[in-house]
């Protein structure tokens, strides 16, 4: 038998091979006897590096390693949402059938499930010519998403020789036969494999120009995020980054969510996926999870897998990109895969740049979020890929590498805030440290599809709790008694901004979500009583009859008083202001 | 055949290097002979074809290059388990020590455990009712849950755990049994004594399974502690269904255990020189709490850290709070002012309270309550910063009445007392009573109806009894 290469030296997730020649840089290996997966990371001369997906206790040195001759892949086809994977993308589900609900080594299970059969509709016919990126059938995956099957990318061009009737296959079963220009004939099946480090390619790149509709008044009006953009979302322990990404995976605007929680707690792998199954999705009256997948790699599952885990993620949000579908990926947190990276190349001893991470984690970061994008894809669709990344400051300590690096190649940075987390504001996003680099992009949407003023108002509020913050400055200093009446007046109205408007009740039925007009409605509302307050006190009536008309409280509360459907209600609102007002200048 | 190594090559610290080794794996443990007849056990941490690192657990003290004899047992680190564990008393490593002979196993485990499949996981909902009304209110315990208390030396984390254990209404409506595993690591023998006179005085014993490695037991074994424990926890929740209190103390000596091992190792050091996996490793022990399909047990941890200089953003406490599920935060100028339990209510929290209070739980304003304390308590805070500039009497009156508020709840509700064991219904009561000194306007974290409800205005005379 020709060259059987076995284990060298094991230390921890890192095991060598010596005199090794037919190994190649990243190429998926089985490790040992219970075949463990693992990725080559690094070749010289007379030694290979492997790094193992699993728990390597238990190995020995010269138990074999056998190549796959080809780099780490996903299997892509229908049966990926409603699932669960890990961070290789085996089904935890078909993992616990087999060895219960504690994760052993070396689990074998098919990524999909092979014998359960879709219903496939063949989009082309004999004779017909196809690039690579189009659709050549198409199968309802869930009730609300239609699988599109793409021709592998990397072929140019084919002839369709044969095709199979519509009805129902399995993943495997040959569907349609095509003959490349070379006359090499292939066959199509349900599914196909890409490398998960390689970004798949699309037709050309488009520049942000739609909003990713949220929901959470805080991003949607002051910090928004374009379909096919990215953020970051820093923040110490107990800051709510977690809430923040469940609240977003639940009502943002996209088709698809997948939301990777690398390196996480298993608690809440297990409220979302209670969770989702039980919430229904408003606009498609379906549980969430026809919509979502989600990857789990907990913190206690192995590194090297937490690593792989989202660039899983976003090989699987980039397949659905390609037929055409919105999909936003959920990275909760990217720090624990900066932590894995450090931690693996910590074992390679290789020389630390800051803090102990690798010189090369900024290039890792940025490939990453590149692979963001809005784009026209080869099936002549349009998709996006929008990321969301939520980063864990060591010490909520935001000059630390993983943050600074990540704010340079994310264009949303919402940062989480202690102070207001302790005071239970949520979300806890601070509206003076975040930004948002999308406004240029967007605004002509927002101008279409909500109005001018939505653009405008946004203006005056940011304008005035900016006001507010250097107002509190003396305040914290002298107490708020000497300030004049027409800057108490700002402090009131930005009392009723960040209580009532940029603090969202995630618990609160109607509170959870609000939409765009809802959110303008509020705005023109506080703004309102902002200004006719305002030209009350400019006649010299003292703030402290404009306060007992109880309008402030009123507004405080209307996130909660006016129903989603009812922004009606809005009208009464200005129109008693109007009123109490004039009593209060005439009392 | 079983193959005696004479000799090690190299000596460094605590491990030992052997050369042209066969057939071991890696993670195994070996026996080492001493020429004197004394054994020692280590755990093969690193392999180079047929050369083995081996970290020895007692130390290497007395050896030399040829006084020893090293056998592969053939196995990983485990420990023996069976129900008669419970009551009984084991040293770092799982041995006994309390005389009462071995343990006859119904099976044995690797240590290292295996971890829970997110999808077998039980999402954990019924809370505790510990009769702290800080913690019960504010951040409840939930079972299943990963709740650490984050303290500092001198303070008293301690008498926190042991009034938890005491009040703690575990066992559930079956009436099924709870039990607690204690793991100490690397706490002075004072502790140790603490703990078990309590849970005597208690009368809890009986139901404690205690694993003991004190500060002058070896440094290594300290890292196999709590892994024991939480094998022998894991064992009593999901093979014998009990729901299982696990309390490790001290996190703060097992991560410098850590550092230790791992400088000796020639490992990069991360931040402050602890390895860069301190937060995968640590992960390994807290994600071990939980509840799992087709078992009615649980494990809880309460792990308790003493931050070195009270300081919370030391790596320990900081990657504690990111794997845990919340936290109880302990601070000093409370305790120095002789409030028990010294709970700082503001940056303590509870990640999974949330779903286990409120209707059907705990009780429908519950929800409300908490969100308006914290809101309340938070500008307690403002108004005392300001006070410490202008002074107390330039405050505005809104201010004043925080100042008010801030000094009863201290008084009164934090400071419950060891001894004091309160219902949820009394301590949301009180919570509610302390609302009733601030201005109804003042409450804009809670609903019309429910204030109209609950909100009754008191006066600071009122909690005078």
């Amino acid at each position: 038998m020709a060259n059987k290469n076995v284990i060298y030296g094991i230390n921890g997730p890192v095991v060598t091979v010596k005199n090794a020649k037919d190994f190649s840089m990243m190429e998926m290996v089985y490790v040992g006897e219970e075949r463990l997966v693992g990725e080559i990371i690094g070749i010289t001369d007379n030694t290979t590096t492997v790094q193992v997906y699993e728990e390597t206790s238990g190995l020995k040195p010269g138990d074999p390693i056998v190549g796959t001759g080809a780099p780490m892949n996903v299997t892509l086809g229908p049966g990926i949402i409603d699932n669960i994977f890990d961070g290789i993308e085996r089904p935890l589900s078909e993992i616990e059938k087999s060895s219960g609900a504690f994760i052993s080594r070396g689990a074998s299970v098919p990524s999909l499930d092979p014998n359960k059969k879709w219903n496939v509709t063949i989009k082309v016919k004999p004779g017909d010519k196809l690039f690579g990126g189009q659709i050549y059938a198409t199968l309802p995956e869930t009730p609300i998403i239609e699988h599109r099957l793409l021709v592998p990318p990397l072929v140019k061009e084919c002839e369709v020789i044969s095709v199979k009737p519509d009805g129902e296959y399995t993943l495997h079963d040959t569907i349609v036969t095509v003959k490349d220009e070379n006359g090499k004939e292939m066959e199509l099946t349900l599914c196909q494999k890409w490398p998960i480090r390689t970004p798949r390619p699309v037709k050309n790149r488009l520049s942000a120009s739609i909003p990713l509709v949220t929901g959470q008044r805080v991003i949607d009006t002051l910090f928004p995020i374009a379909k096919g953009g990215t953020a970051a979302i820093p923040g110490g322990f107990g800051t709510g980054k977690t809430m923040t990404q469940h609240q977003l995976a639940k009502w943002c605007d996209a088709d698809i969510i997948i939301y990777v929680g690398c390196g996480e707690r298993g608690n809440e792998m297990s409220q979302v996926l209670q969770e989702f199954s039980e919430l229904i999705d408003p606009k498609s009256n379906r549980p969430m999870t026809d919509r979502t997948v989600l990857i789990a790699n907990t913190s206690n599952m192995p590194v090297a897998a937490r690593e792989a885990s989202i660039y899983t993620g976003v090989t699987l949000a980039e397949y659905y990109r390609d037929m055409g579908y919105n999909c936003a990926i959920m990275a909760d947190s990217t720090s624990r895969w900066a932590e894995a990276l450090r931690e693996i190349s910590g074992r390679l001893e290789e020389m630390p740049a800051e803090e102990g991470f690798p010189a090369y984690l900024p290039s890792r970061l940025s490939e990453f979020y590149e692979r963001a994008c809005l784009a026209d894809t080869l099936c002549g669709a349009q998709g996006s890929v929008t990321m969301i990344g939520a980063v864990s400051p060591q010490g909520g300590d935001m000059s630390e590498p993983v943050t600074q690096n990540t704010k340079r190649f994310t264009r949303c940075f919402w940062a989480l805030d202690k102070d207001l987390a302790y005071s239970r504001h949520y979300p806890a996003i601070n509206w003076l440290s975040s930004y948002s680099e999308y406004f240029t992009d967007l605004d002509p949407w927002f101008v279409k599809n909500v109005g001018e003023d939505f653009i405008k108002y946004r203006g005056r509020i940011s304008a005035l709790l900016q006001e507010e913050s250097s107002l509190m400055e003396i305040v914290k200093l002298i107490g708020s008694d000497v300030l004049p009446d027409d800057q108490k007046l700002v402090i009131e109205t930005c009392r009723v901004i960040r209580v009532g408007f940029l603090q969202q009740n995630a618990f609160h039925p109607e509170d959870t979500y609000v939409p765009l007009e809802k959110q303008k409605q509020m705005m023109k509302t506080i703004l309102y009583l902002h200004k006719k307050a305002k030209h009350l006190v400019g006649a010299g009536i003292p703030i402290s009859r404009v306060l007992e008309t109880g309008l402030f409280d009123k507004l405080t509360k209307m996130k909660y008083d006016i129903p989603n459907n009812k922004l009606e209600m809005f009208d009464q609102y200005r129109a008693e202001i109007r009123e109490k007002l004039a009593q209060a200048a005439q009392a | 055949m079983i193959i005696d190594y004479v000799g090690v090559k190299e000596i460094n610290g605590s491990l030992i290097v052997i050369d042209g080794v066969q057939d071991a794996s890696f993670d195994e443990i070996v026996e080492i002979r001493l020429d004197n007849g004394t054994r020692r056990q280590g755990r093969i941490v690193q392999m180079d074809g047929q050369r083995i690192v081996v970290q020895v657990f007692e130390g290497t003290r007395g050896l030399s290059l040829e006084n020893t004899r090293t056998r592969l047992t053939g196995h990983p680190m485990e420990i023996a388990l069976s129900p008669e564990i419970i009551g009984r008393v084991f040293d770092g490593v799982g041995r006994p020590i309390d005389g009462l002979g071995d343990i006859f196993p119904d099976k044995k485990a690797d240590i290292n455990g295996t971890p829970i499949n997110p999808v077998s996981r039980v999402y954990p909902q019924n809370y505790i009712n510990t009769g702290i009304s800080t913690i019960d209110t504010l951040m409840t315990l939930i079972r299943g849950q990963k709740l650490p208390i984050f303290s500092g030396s001198g303070m008293s984390h301690n008498e926190l755990a042991v009034q938890i254990v005491r009040q703690a209404k575990i066992a559930d409506e079956a009436g099924q049994g709870f039990c607690v595993v204690f793991a100490a690591m690397g706490v002075k023998n004072d502790v140790a004594d603490y703990f078990r006179r309590s849970f005597e005085e208690s009368g809890v014993l009986q139901r404690v399974v205690m694993f003991l490695n004190l500060s002058n037991d070896p440094i290594i074994e300290r890292t196999l502690t709590p892994r024991c424990a939480l094998t022998a926890a894991e064992y009593l929740a999901f093979t014998l269904n009990m729901h299982v209190l696990v309390i490790m103390t001290d996190i703060t000596s097992y991560a410098e255990a850590l550092r230790e091992f791992s400088s000796s190792k020639g490992e990069i050091p991360g931040r402050k020189g602890y390895p860069g996996y301190l937060y995968s490793d640590l992960a390994s022990l807290y994600e071990r709490a939980g509840m799992v399909k087709g078992s009615t047990g649980s494990v809880t941890q309460i792990p308790i850290l003493t931050m070195p200089n009270d300081d919370i953003t030391h790596p320990i406490p900081d990657l504690t709070g990111y794997i845990t599920e919340g936290q109880i935060v302990l601070d000093r100028a409370l305790q120095g002012q002789g409030l028990y339990p010294p709970v700082s209510v503001l940056p303590s929290l509870s990640r999974l309270m949330k779903d286990g209070i409120g209707e059907g739980f705990t009780r429908a304003d519950h929800p409300a309550l908490q969100n308006q304390l914290f809101a309340s308590v938070a500008k307690v805070n403002d108004a005392r910063s300001l006070a410490s500039v202008i002074g107390e009497e330039e405050l505005s009156p809104t201010d004043k009445k925080y100042m008010q508020f801030g000094k009863l709840f201290e008084t009164y509700f934090v400071n419950q007392g060891f001894s004091t064991n309160r219902s949820i219904d009394e301590s949301l009561d009180l919570g509610w009573k302390l609302l009733g000194t601030l201005p109804r306007a003042e409450l804009d974290r809670v609903d019309d109806a429910i204030l109209d409800e609950y909100y009754n205005e008191t006066s600071p005379e009122d909690f005078k009894q």
